[in-house]
């Protein structure tokens, strides 16, 4: 009898532990901080600061959701993952989004049951070399000794990229930045390969420069951005239209230095009326507030701003806007109309 | 007048089960049994229920997609295009090369230095202490992290090998110590008789047999002389078992070696001995080794002192003091926590990842996990082989263990 009621009970609590996961955006209201999974530090993208903040241009996202809807850019946790547990750490709930140098791919958008909500940097892979190999293309690489980030798409487009050129090499798998770093400095490979965003990274903490080319081929289509769950779409809509609106905002002219002033009255372009909430009900049918896009862009500026900021060609990092700029400026971002 | 009567037999009653105390233990266990299953079950119900909510029933058909990723350390054929299945059969020979190496090495050093810690010379005895107290006392991690950087930083690249005037050159010209690792010649057989692979089996049966008949000398040797009190030379007999099948075997073979030349970026030809095999190895082989060592050294004082002052005054050296007397009788005690030593070591070698040696954690546990995100399969199925491959080395060594000691009559 007691013991029937005992797995009973048990039975109960299992029900209960498996139960449907609340509304995402109820849980962050209820909870008052934004989850937000970055990488481990990538500099530029995601990487604490001297004061132990986290800054940089995947941040940035992060800050604006939490500016969005808990009115408060400065609500986040962050929650550094490795390439190996980021996807379970979204999945499980740990985290409401991720906003960490993540490619978009067919497996991980369908099989993996994630949503890419959109693309916040268009990267591609490609080669460094030390200059004096003289290696001027990636095709000249035969038989080279290559370091590679194990756990990543790179690893794939390499051996794709080998392959189909019949060409072949030695792959050195490593776990950390820092210990590709060390062992092409030392000459144990030939050849890093990453994302070219992280290689111009990379570069820019070595000694001497110069004395390092990043060869012109790229192998392969590497769109970053920030992901949710699948499943939650109200959720999923908040994050991708916050990030329509950093990339929108700079399309339209709008900065943090003169958002007050836009926002304040109604002005003579209605798209940017309805973004900054002066006129229409946007917000409101996302479940947020008028002004959410209005605190999501003074949170860190526009798409352009914190380009600039964290990645662009006067930081160390040094990248040129190139695909990543606006549509209008011969790059892909593109945001769809605020209608 | 007396009635007889049988003694009150108590019927069993439902109570007896809580308050008697001959069954009361048992009901306890009995509760306590499905109490605990029932909440394996849960653990086991409620992770399915979550892992479907998600969309992510467990299934293991990703073992047969194509990995798509390459290995550069393959015992065998492998490409990009092999399925998960057999990148992590790749992985699990790399597990078992360096437990295998490892172990051995392990021994080795780890018997030496333990004798040599109970050494009189006060300085090899003291040098010996230090060595155990530094390496049992860092975690393994280190020293393995360690080794790498010093193979890498103090070792020449491959591009030091080049021009009229290099900086490096290679031993007997076919020997080369670079920071990618040790290039070094390769046997290889010229012969069209039989595929390659048949020709190292050939060699391998052939030198069994060997080893076999030269035990069959030796035995013969031992009932002779224990018949006629004379030991009957055979060593020139037993070279020539040893040697004279070999020597023909490879020559009807051709064997030949294939020495490494410096072309492209790299060596090619030969064997290469990656330097992420070579720091892993040595690392976890001396970490190991200052804990066998120890187990030597309490083997070797667990042996009364008596059985060494016998032996020494029936006029015996003290090396074969050492070996004919108290090794033998110290290896019953050496032996059950050498078992633990070799387990240690083979589950320690799943820290390969920190310098890019691709074993099972690496492969199937790292990269196959990654590209298709199926952690709870992989993770599980990581598990089940370093628990088959622990099983296994626990077996034969208990096997091994049962044989040395002492048989009682």
């Amino acid at each position: 009898m007691k013991k029937s009621v005992f797995i009973g009970a048990l039975t109960v609590a299992g029900l209960a532990a498996a139960a449907a996961p609340a509304a995402t955006l109820d849980e962050v209201k209820a909870r008052g901080t934004l989850n937000c999974g970055v990488s481990t530090g990538v500099p530029g993208f995601e990487a604490p600061n001297a004061d132990g903040e986290w800054e940089g241009f995947d941040v940035d996202v992060c800050r604006a959701v939490a500016a969005a809807v808990l009115n408060d850019a400065k609500a986040v946790e962050f929650v550094p993952t490795t390439g190996k547990t980021r996807f379970t750490a979204l999945a499980s709930g740990e985290v409401d989004m991720l906003s960490r140098v993540t490619t978009w791919t067919f497996s991980r958008d369908v099989d993996l049951k994630f949503e890419f909500v959109g693309v916040n940097y268009y990267d591609g892979q490609g080669f460094m070399v030390p200059k004096e190999l003289g290696v001027t293309s990636a095709t000249e690489l035969d038989g080279a000794t290559v370091c590679i980030q194990t756990g990543t798409t790179t690893e794939l487009n390499l051996a794709d990229y080998f392959r189909v050129n019949n060409m072949s090499y030695e792959p050195v798998p490593i776990e950390t930045q820092t210990e590709a770093q060390q062992q092409y400095l030392a000459g144990a490979c030939d050849v890093y390969t990453t994302d070219s965003s992280a290689l111009a990274s990379v570069r820019s903490s070595f000694a001497d420069t110069s004395a390092h080319v990043i060869l012109p081929e790229i192998i392969s289509k590497e769109p970053l951005g920030p992901l949710v769950r699948h499943g939650d779409n109200e959720w999923g809509d908040i994050v991708r239209w916050t990030l329509n609106a950093l990339i929108a905002a700079e399309e339209l002219g709008v900065t943090s230095a003169n958002i007050g002033e836009l926002s304040a009255a109604p002005t003579d372009n209605p798209e940017i009326n309805r973004l900054l909430g002066t006129e229409g009900n946007l917000g409101e049918m996302m479940g947020l507030d008028a002004q959410w896009a209005v605190r999501a862009i003074s949170a860190g500026g526009n798409f352009g701003e914190s380009f600039e900021r964290h990645i662009g060609e006067n930081t160390p990092i040094g990248l040129a806007r190139g695909l990543n700029a606006q549509w209008t400026a011969g790059g892909l971002m593109y945001s769809p109309p605020f209608r | 007048m007396t009635t007889l009567t049988d003694p009150p037999k108590d019927s069993f009653r439902l109570s007896m089960l809580l308050y008697d105390t001959r069954y009361r233990s048992m009901t306890i266990q009995v509760i306590a049994l499905l109490g605990f299953s029932a909440f394996v079950w849960w653990l086991i119900g409620n992770t399915a229920q979550n892992l479907s909510d998600l969309g992510k029933e467990p299934s293991f058909r990703f073992l047969g997609e194509p990995a798509g990723y390459d290995i550069n350390q393959r015992l065998i054929e492998y490409n990009s295009q092999s399925s998960h299945f057999r990148a992590a059969m790749v992985g699990v020979l790399n597990t078992l090369v360096i437990a295998f190496l490892g172990c051995i090495l392990a021994t080795v050093l780890g018997v030496a230095i333990g004798v040599l810690r109970l050494s009189k010379n006060w300085i090899v005895a003291r040098i010996m202490t230090v060595y155990v107290e530094m390496f049992r006392n860092v975690p393994v991690l280190l020293w393995i992290v360690l080794a790498m950087a010093i193979l890498i930083e103090t070792l020449p690249a491959p591009n030091a090998f080049r021009g009229d005037t290099p900086s490096a050159s290679m031993i007997l010209n076919s020997v080369a110590i670079t920071n990618r690792g040790i290039f070094m010649p390769a046997p290889s057989f010229t012969t069209e008789l039989v595929s390659s692979s048949v020709a190292w089996w050939l060699v391998i049966g052939v030198f069994v047999a060997s080893v076999l008949g030269v035990r069959y000398v030796r035995k013969s040797a031992t009932a002779t002389q224990n018949a006629t009190g004379v030991r009957p030379t055979t060593w020139y007999l037993q070279l020539g078992i040893l040697f004279v099948p070999m020597a023909i075997l490879l020559l009807v073979l051709g064997l030949q070696w294939t020495s490494p030349e410096l072309k492209g970026f790299n060596f090619k030809g030969g064997l290469h001995l990656r330097n992420s095999l070579i720091a892993l190895w040595l690392a976890l082989s001396f970490y190991t080794a200052a804990f066998i060592a120890e187990n030597v050294r309490s083997g070797i004082m667990a042996i009364a002192k008596g059985q060494s002052e016998a032996a020494g005054a029936l006029g015996l050296r003290p090396n074969r003091i050492m070996s004919l007397v108290v090794l033998p009788q110290a290896l019953r005690v050496i032996i059950p926590p050498l078992i633990s030593q070799y387990l240690n070591l083979t589950k320690n070698s799943s820290l390969a990842i920190a310098v890019g040696y691709m074993d099972i954690t690496g492969t199937l546990m790292g990269i196959s996990l990654n590209q298709t995100g199926r952690e709870l399969e992989t993770l599980l199925l990581g598990m089940l082989i370093y628990l088959t491959i622990s099983l296994i080395i626990s077996t034969v060594m208990n096997v091994y263990n049962s044989r040395m000691q002492l048989s009682e009559r």
